[in-house]
């Protein structure tokens, strides 16, 4: 009777109300429960994203012992470099990355360098025809490429593009780049952050049009630069449709014309049996394919892993109140 | 004086004539537009009216009316059926995705430890979930639900719904985790737009007691429904130009490559292609678009009955005038 008394006691109204405050949260709070949940959710999410990614180093370190003994399946027994070594050879490595840098890099800094000048008059100016141009730009990004493709090749065909960097820079240079419209839109989102009476005060202090843009507006965008730079990096980097039409296209009988790793990658079957033809043995094992897509992954997740810092911080900035 | 100059110099760098300094920052773009999308797009009309080969000598091009839009129609089982596919689709897909992005961004909002580390995961299909690497690592099956579960699935969904609209769920099942993979830039752009949400907004209708379900409903929806038609459209134009996603892509890209059809059919079947994904995109714009407030349409339909009833008054009055004449 006495112990019951206390019970009831201790659960007195106000302590039941904090042990469910606790519990479900509040207004001000979310409780222990809708946390919990919270970081379950969060955690099966980052699982699936990081999956296919584990799954990749791991397979791509197993022998061929370990691929089909079925106890085996994360931790490879012993750590084998031969699948890394052959996928190397297969998609001839040192050469085709230096031609792959050539044709992400090249196009993806012009194609920042312009979507940042066009973002900028759209930010800034009210000119004659914008809502023609608005339109332009949203069909540009809507426009399927195929729509197009029969044109642009025969163009490119006449000016001798084909095969080459040209194939991918001038479009960039001329603002129709790979997805060219959203890297646009970033910039004009950062550039009409920049308050209107700043660049009243410059203008005053004699600054021109193009010193306004160099001084005031082009050092408080260094955010949208990464953004802008990422993005067209991975999206030239992974990009192999278009690649493999215009640039590494095996009908043109060009015999140096270009190729990227990733092209590399979609014809690996093909090239690993040319490679070991003189071998008996030529059947291509899952954890060499593993092998060379991790090639293909790596130098974009040290990128990313090394500008991560900037971007995290940055898709902060793109929501920054103004 | 001096305020003189000053009106002088906000016209110059403000004015009207200011803006003609928007052209030579748009240079590049214009005569990109007009030289890479305006005269292909011409072309590549034309050519959807041609028999199009291709010589040693250069282009050759016969006019042919619509015989390839009608061979696409009347002629290509193939085309129409993908198309249709397509269509259901996408109309699964892209509120999936975007809905997902929706709740992955706001769970990336709330004030959670470690916000850091999940970001740079979440954000990492914007780098890994384009191009071959996907389909490479689907090829293997690291992408998918386990066989045993999809064929579950897809079993129950044929017993239940008729074949045509079974096809889509099933794809749909097979496809889940490849559509959280396709949602890193969404996700981005639903992060952006959430912090600028006004808290002290929130916090005023927090004190007034309103819970989180009603801050989403009445405050954080309506602040990012732009931000809702922009991911929209977004996944609609990606999903719709990935050749993973869908195989009208692939078969018009084979139509491309083809003796026997040419260029000129592959231009054709691009074009239904294009003016079926403007269609979708229309109707998101009309579901999607801004609608004039509530408050606002109440008003607006109060000022018209007032000006009703001052109407039916002064008509009112003009009969009582004439009745007094008389």
């Amino acid at each position: 009777m006495q112990k019951n008394l206390n019970l009831s006691k201790l659960l007195s109204d106000k302590n039941k109300s904090k042990f469910r405050k606790f519990l479900l949260g509040s207004n001000e709070k979310s409780g222990l429960i809708v946390n919990f949940l919270l970081y379950v959710v969060l955690i099966i999410i980052s699982y699936i994203y990081l999956y296919p990614l584990l799954y990749m180093f791991s397979t791509g370190f197993m022998s061929i012992d370990d691929l089909v003994n079925n106890s085996v399946k994360w931790i490879p027994t012993s750590i084998c470099f031969d699948n890394f070594k052959q996928a190397f050879e297969v998609m001839d490595f040192g050469n085709v990355l230096l031609q792959t840098l050539e044709l992400t890099v090249i196009p993806a800094l012009f194609q920042v360098g312009v979507c940042c000048l066009t973002g900028y008059a759209f930010a800034r100016y009210d000119f004659k025809g914008k809502t023609i141009c608005w339109g332009f730009l949203i069909l540009t990004f809507v426009l399927p490429s195929q729509a197009t493709m029969v044109p642009m090749y025969l163009l490119f065909k006449e000016l001798g593009f084909i095969g080459t960097v040209k194939a991918f820079a001038v479009p960039a240079l001329l603002g129709q780049g790979f997805k060219s419209t959203i890297i646009t839109l970033v910039f004009y989102l950062f550039f009409s952050q920049i308050s209107k009476s700043q660049i009243e005060a410059a203008s005053l202090d004699g600054c021109g049009h193009f010193k306004v843009f160099a001084y005031i507006a082009l050092p408080s965008v260094k955010a949208a630069f990464i953004i802008g730079f990422l993005f067209s990096l991975v999206w030239y980097w992974n990009e192999t449709y278009l690649t493999s039409i215009f640039i590494s296209n095996s009908s043109i009988g060009n015999a140096n014309s270009m190729t990227t790793l990733l092209v590399k990658l979609t014809r690996f079957e093909a090239s690993y049996k040319l490679l070991n033809e003189g071998n008996g043995d030529n059947s291509l094992n899952e954890a060499i394919r593993m092998a060379g897509t991790v090639i293909c992954v790596l130098p974009l997740l040290t990128v990313y892993f090394a500008l991560q810092k900037f971007f995290v911080q940055s898709v902060d900035m793109l929501g920054l109140k103004d | 004086m001096k305020n003189k100059t000053r009106k002088n110099l906000k016209k110059r760098l403000c004015g009207r004539e200011a803006n003609w300094y928007a052209y030579v920052f748009l240079l590049p773009w214009i005569i990109g537009i007009l030289l890479l999308v305006v005269r292909p797009i011409f072309q590549a009309i034309y050519y959807s009216f041609c028999e199009v080969n291709i010589t040693a000598y250069g282009i050759e091009c016969s006019l042919s009316g619509l015989s390839n839009f009608r061979e696409i129609w009347v002629k290509d089982v193939d085309f129409i059926q993908r198309e249709i596919s397509f269509f259901l689709q996408m109309i699964l897909q892209v509120p999936i995705t975007v809905i997902f992005a929706l709740l992955a961004a706001l769970m990336l909002n709330t004030g959670i430890k470690g916000k850091g580390i999940f970001r740079t995961i979440f954000f990492l299909p914007v780098i890994v979930a384009s191009g071959p690497i996907i389909s490479e690592l689907q090829n293997q099956g690291a992408t998918s639900i386990s066989a045993s579960d999809k064929l579950l699935v897809a079993n129950t969904l044929t017993a239940l719904l008729p074949a045509w609209l079974a096809e889509p769920f099933t794809n749909l099942f097979s496809q889940l985790i490849l559509i959280l993979w396709y949602s890193g830039i969404q996700i981005i752009i639903f992060i952006a737009a959430l912090q600028k949400i006004d808290l002290n907004m929130v916090e005023a209708a927090r004190i007034d007691g309103a819970t989180g379900w009603e801050i989403f409903w009445k405050i954080t929806l309506p602040a990012i429904k732009p931000m809702i038609l922009l991911n929209t459209v977004y996944t609609l134009v990606y999903l719709a130009n990935t050749t993973s996603t869908t195989n009208v892509i692939s078969l018009i890209s084979a139509a491309m490559l083809k003796a026997t059809r040419g260029y000129g059919y592959a231009s054709a079947m691009a074009w239904m292609h294009t003016i079926i994904v403007l269609l979708l995109l229309l109707i998101v714009f009309l579901m999607l678009r801004e609608k004039p407030d509530s408050f606002i349409k109440r008003q607006k339909q109060i000022e018209k009955q007032n000006k009703r009833k001052l109407k039916e008054r002064k008509e009112w009055e003009k009969d009582a005038k004439k009745l007094k004449s008389i």
